[in-house]
């Protein structure tokens, strides 16, 4: 558990280390929400029909951003090998880098969401589900991620190839998280996107720290 | 805690066959560490030396043959004995240049089931100057005393050793023989590629001319 802990505390501070990286990240969420509204048109009916699915769009390309480096500098500078001689061995290890790095980037996107939902013509009594959605798509973003991060290590141009990895799982989380905005503003019942949306979250959770650690050991060999 | 794991009294290698790519590196390899003991790995550049401390360390697959590990009752679970009972210093040595000598030892000691008492670990190769420095400000040879302090920082039996006298200078390579004495007097086990000799008395493994 100490070491568990250690590691968490870690991973945290380089994530903030790393030249502001989760201010970067929700720097480019609302920076490519705001590009919508020009693209679209000032309409707001408009706006506010496409505004959730959008939102989730960019939050999953924002979420992309730092999970590319989440496994390159510790396999670059040896530390990924050290990391399988602890005793959590190397599923924990990329369990909690994948933790710390979703309360690091994807907390403060979260708290972002609401004002990109209002900036783009959202309601703001949609906030809180909104956050709530944005909150538990990026645990499965950042578990996701990690595998593609993980199957990327070596590769030239990894950045470009764990987009291309990833981004067909994460359609899900969008499809679900945009369905319950969706759903509230139109006065649907939200509850069962949520549902799906947290029992998807919380599967790459469980699951992806197994594919993790076999991807970054067939990376070491 | 899991004493009886992390107590690697033998190392055995049997017939083991190693290859990067598809160049075979070296076939059939035999050799047994027994605690107390060290050996010398040598052999020319590219012989293998690296490949077989980490298949040892389980970081690669060999071709075939077997590395096994056994505390006083028997054979050892390959998994248990890495993660509890060995250390591996190599040249990429894990440390983050934009964290000071304080964090990353601290954090390394923990991961490797250290205790918290690094004291002896800083003293032991000079370090108290240095913790509070990034590690990007330290020299090579400084880099490499702080992660030696590692194995002190987080007691196991076995160590793998990847030339750990390189960068040093001679009065700290004359410290790290005494390191390395007291640690064989424990009961402790070294396996060091190297290319000068050991400053003790050692068996050796010679993987040849390489290619």
């Amino acid at each position: 558990m100490k070491a568990i802990l250690a590691l968490f505390r870690r991973e945290l501070a380089l994530a903030y280390g790393r030249g502001g990286g989760p201010l970067l990240a929700c720097g480019f969420y609302a920076g490519v929400a705001v590009l919508l509204p020009l693209a679209e048109g000032p309409d707001p009916k408009r706006l506010a029909a496409v505004a959730p699915g959008a939102a989730f769009a960019a939050l999953a390309l924002a979420s992309l951003l730092s999970l590319e480096r989440l496994f390159e500098r510790d396999f670059e500078d040896g530390a990924l090998d050290l990391l399988t001689l602890g005793s959590p061995g190397l599923a924990a290890a990329a369990a909690v880098k994948c933790l710390a790095q979703w309360l690091a980037t994807g907390a403060p996107l979260a708290a972002t969401a609401p004002a990109v939902a209002i900036a783009l013509g959202g309601a703001p009594d949609l906030s809180p589900l909104v956050f709530l959605t944005s909150l538990l798509a990026g645990l499965g973003f950042n578990f996701i991620g990690g595998i593609g991060a993980a199957l990327a290590l070596g590769a030239r141009r990894g950045g470009v190839l764990v987009a291309v990895i990833v981004l067909p799982l994460f359609t899900p989380l969008v499809v679900f998280g945009a369905g319950a905005v969706d759903a509230l503003s139109t006065g649907l019942d939200w509850k069962p996107a949520l549902a799906l949306l947290a029992a998807y979250s919380l599967c790459a959770t469980a699951l992806a720290p197994f594919a993790m650690s076999a991807a970054c050991r067939n990376a070491m060999s | 805690m899991t004493d009886h794991a992390t107590n690697i009294r033998l190392l055995a290698i049997n017939d083991l066959t190693v290859a990067r790519g598809d160049r075979r590196l070296f076939a059939g390899l035999k050799a047994q560490l027994a605690q107390g003991e060290a050996m010398a790995l040598t052999g020319a550049n590219g012989a293998g030396k690296t490949s077989l401390l980490r298949v040892i360390a389980g970081m690669i697959r060999p071709v075939s043959g077997e590395v096994r590990f056994e505390n006083e009752t028997g054979p050892l679970e390959a998994d248990a004995a890495r993660s509890e009972g060995l250390h591996l210093l190599a040249h990429l040595d894990g440390l983050k240049p934009g964290r000071t000598a304080r964090e990353e030892l601290d954090f390394w000691a923990r991961w490797m089931g250290g205790e918290g008492d690094l004291s002896r670990a800083i003293e032991t190769f000079s370090l108290s100057p240095l913790m509070d420095l990034e590690v990007r400000k330290l020299s090579a040879g400084q880099r490499r005393r702080l992660a030696l302090a590692r194995l002190l920082a987080a007691p196991r039996k076995l160590w793998l050793l990847d030339e750990p006298m390189a960068p040093l200078d001679a009065a700290m390579r004359a410290r790290f023989a005494e390191v390395m004495k007291a640690h064989l007097a424990e009961g402790g086990l070294i396996l060091a590629a190297v290319h000068d000799p050991l400053p003790m008395t050692t068996g050796s493994l010679d993987l040849g001319a390489g290619r």
